[in-house]
């Protein structure tokens, strides 16, 4: 198969985000970036399609800060090649993303070949101004599902599973050369080992294709950011793990829980 | 008079789902405040018959066709773009949700309108619409003003209540025929959640874990507490997707909605995909290492704590109880 992953990272929510002085974006000078869940499981889905039907698997990833770990560790897990899109990226909204993506996705094979299956996640928390996948596919005229969960390759279609509510799944059918946006791989995401990934590094490079991003930019003006009041918070119990089971205990007692 | 605002129905398996109902009570505010009318798209093969409770809104545009069942984003972009056009509708709105995800998007980059996701509130000041959204796990909140209230906002599930787009009158109902391309894509069938485990909507007590408990191995001491409280285990999904617990424990967007007596999250941040499934429980309890993890918003009590130090504590004192 001709698999094609599309990386796009995302603020580390572990650190504390610092809205910036203009008070409409975030202050970038505490932020680190990683891959988001949703990008690990598009890179493990793929693996595991490729361990399956063969093939060649492309990682194609926006540069960012502190991306190469990430990117050589892609490497070692098993793609073919990791190409990096790099440029003036700045804060990239999801349909700027989409048009960088689809022109390096037309300048490889314009229609792709048949047996291509373009992989990326299927929503992340940056995307105030809309999913990349959806545009992704209508800028390049395929087929999409997004919120998959699993993938069925067979001849010049592809069976998905897309998650609904409540624990409802649906089945859907589609031709290929198609786009997937990945929700969770059929199996968790794998390790690794450092010196796999060290190795890597010492064996594999990581290409470079300068691009421009597209004018457009944020399709509306963010009139302010801020974090959340503390309004509403919760009570917050203080002690040694022993003072606050026993208030915890109290608590449940007094609300008949126990 | 403003144009009008156009809200996608979302149904599945013959029932309309609460983000409908959620939409139109917060269309009907801003319809109300603008000036505008209040139309609903309601799409779908055999959707035909839903449109009757509906009422909220002053019209109901049916497209119900054979070859509409569970379209993909992209028909269903084209049928919303084609109603917009002629209708004149300058604000639409589709829920956060799986099964409208990529419509706003798609119609976005087709029309230029403007999308914004993950609302959770909206007002209207000077004639423009100002959208709130819940960003990056919740952690940050955004304000977008579209001016002209011209856009698409995509309403995250629970920010607004169902009841109030609740209606007992009959709308006025319009059979529209939108030509649009047979979808490539086609819905085979339904996956239904595997029967047999625990029903984790009927427990009355939920000790959910989240990406703090660590390792598969600590699940079994969350299994311990919740069976000395008399309950059972749920989780985020972060744990599911690792395969620590089964599907059927999938507290959430995808999985189930929850709302027990007494829900003990441990090690959850609190991300509104989470949040959407939980936020009605009862009683919730909150213990996560971050002090300023969304989940203190929602709980009433919290502990800033590693959960793993809690739990066995927690779980001795509760039995020593119950002797």
């Amino acid at each position: 198969m001709n698999l094609f992953v599309l990386l796009k990272t995302v603020p580390d929510t572990v650190e504390e985000l610092t809205v910036a002085a203009d008070n409409k974006s975030l202050d970038a000078e505490w932020l680190r970036f990683k891959l988001s869940d949703a990008d690990e499981h598009a890179v493990e889905q793929a693996l595991l399609l490729k361990e399956r039907a063969g093939g060649k698997l492309t990682v194609v990833a926006l540069d960012a800060p502190e991306l190469d770990d990430s990117l050589f560790t892609v490497l070692a897990k098993g793609a073919d090649r990791v190409v990096k899109l790099a440029g003036d990226l700045g804060n990239l909204q999801s349909f700027s993303a989409a048009a960088l993506f689809a022109a390096f996705l037309k300048g490889e094979a314009d229609p792709p070949p048949a047996d291509t299956l373009i992989l990326l996640r299927s929503q992340a928390m940056d995307d105030l101004e809309g999913e990349i996948g959806p545009v992704l596919a209508d800028c390049l005229g395929l087929p999409y599902v997004g919120v998959v969960t699993g993938v069925q390759p067979d001849g010049g279609t592809v069976t998905v599973t897309k998650e609904f509510a409540g624990g409802l799944r649906g089945e859907f059918a589609l031709p290929t050369p198609a786009v997937l946006g990945i929700q969770s791989a059929e199996k968790p995401p794998r390790y690794v080992p450092i010196a796999k990934v060290r190795a890597a590094m010492k064996s594999a490079a990581l290409e470079t294709v300068d691009v421009t991003p597209p004018e457009a930019g944020a399709r509306f003006p963010i009139e302010k950011m801020y974090k959340p009041e503390a309004a509403g918070r919760a009570e917050m119990l203080e002690g040694s793990p022993e003072e606050v089971a026993d208030r915890l205990v109290e608590l449940l007692a007094q609300q008949s829980l126990i | 008079m403003s144009k009008g605002i156009l809200i996608l129905a979302e149904h599945l398996k013959g029932e309309l789902s609460d983000i409908t109902f959620e939409m139109l009570g917060a269309g009907r505010t801003l319809a109300d405040a603008l000036g505008a009318p209040l139309h609903v798209a309601l799409v779908g093969r055999g959707s035909a018959g839903l449109a009757s409770r509906l009422g909220a809104a002053d019209k109901v545009f049916v497209v119900d066709k054979p070859e509409l069942e569970l379209p993909p984003a992209a028909t269903m972009a084209a049928v919303l773009g084609s109603l917009i056009e002629k209708q004149q509708e300058s604000l639409v709105l589709v829920g956060w949700t799986n099964l409208a995800m990529g419509v706003g998007s798609v119609l976005s980059a087709r029309s230029g309108l403007p999308l914004v996701n993950f609302a959770r509130a909206l007002r209207v000041e000077d004639g423009a619409v100002v959208v709130t959204s819940q960003l990056f796990g919740g952690k940050i909140f955004s304000d977008v003003r579209l001016a002209d209230g011209r856009g698409i906002v995509s309403v995250s599930s629970g920010a607004f209540p169902a009841d109030a787009g609740r209606s007992e009158k009959a709308p006025a109902v319009e059979a529209v025929d939108v030509a649009v391309e047979a979808p490539k894509i086609t819905f085979k069938k339904y996956v239904e959640p595997a029967a047999g485990d625990v029903d984790i909507t009927k427990q009355t007590t939920l000790v959910a874990v989240g990406r703090g408990i660590q390792t598969q191995d600590n699940i079994s001491m969350a299994e311990e507490l919740a069976e000395a409280l008399g309950g059972a285990v749920c989780g985020s999904r972060p744990v599911i997707d690792q395969g620590w617990l089964p599907l059927t424990r999938q507290v959430g967007k995808s999985g189930m909605s929850v709302k027990p007596r007494l829900y003990l999250a441990l090690g959850i941040s609190g991300a509104p995909e989470h949040v959407e499934g939980m936020q009605g429980s009862q009683m919730i309890v909150a213990v996560n290492t971050d002090a300023k993890a969304p989940i203190f918003d929602v709980a009433q009590y919290g502990v800033c704590a590693d959960a793993l130090e809690i739990l066995p504590v927690l779980t001795e004192k509760i039995k020593a109880r119950h002797g």
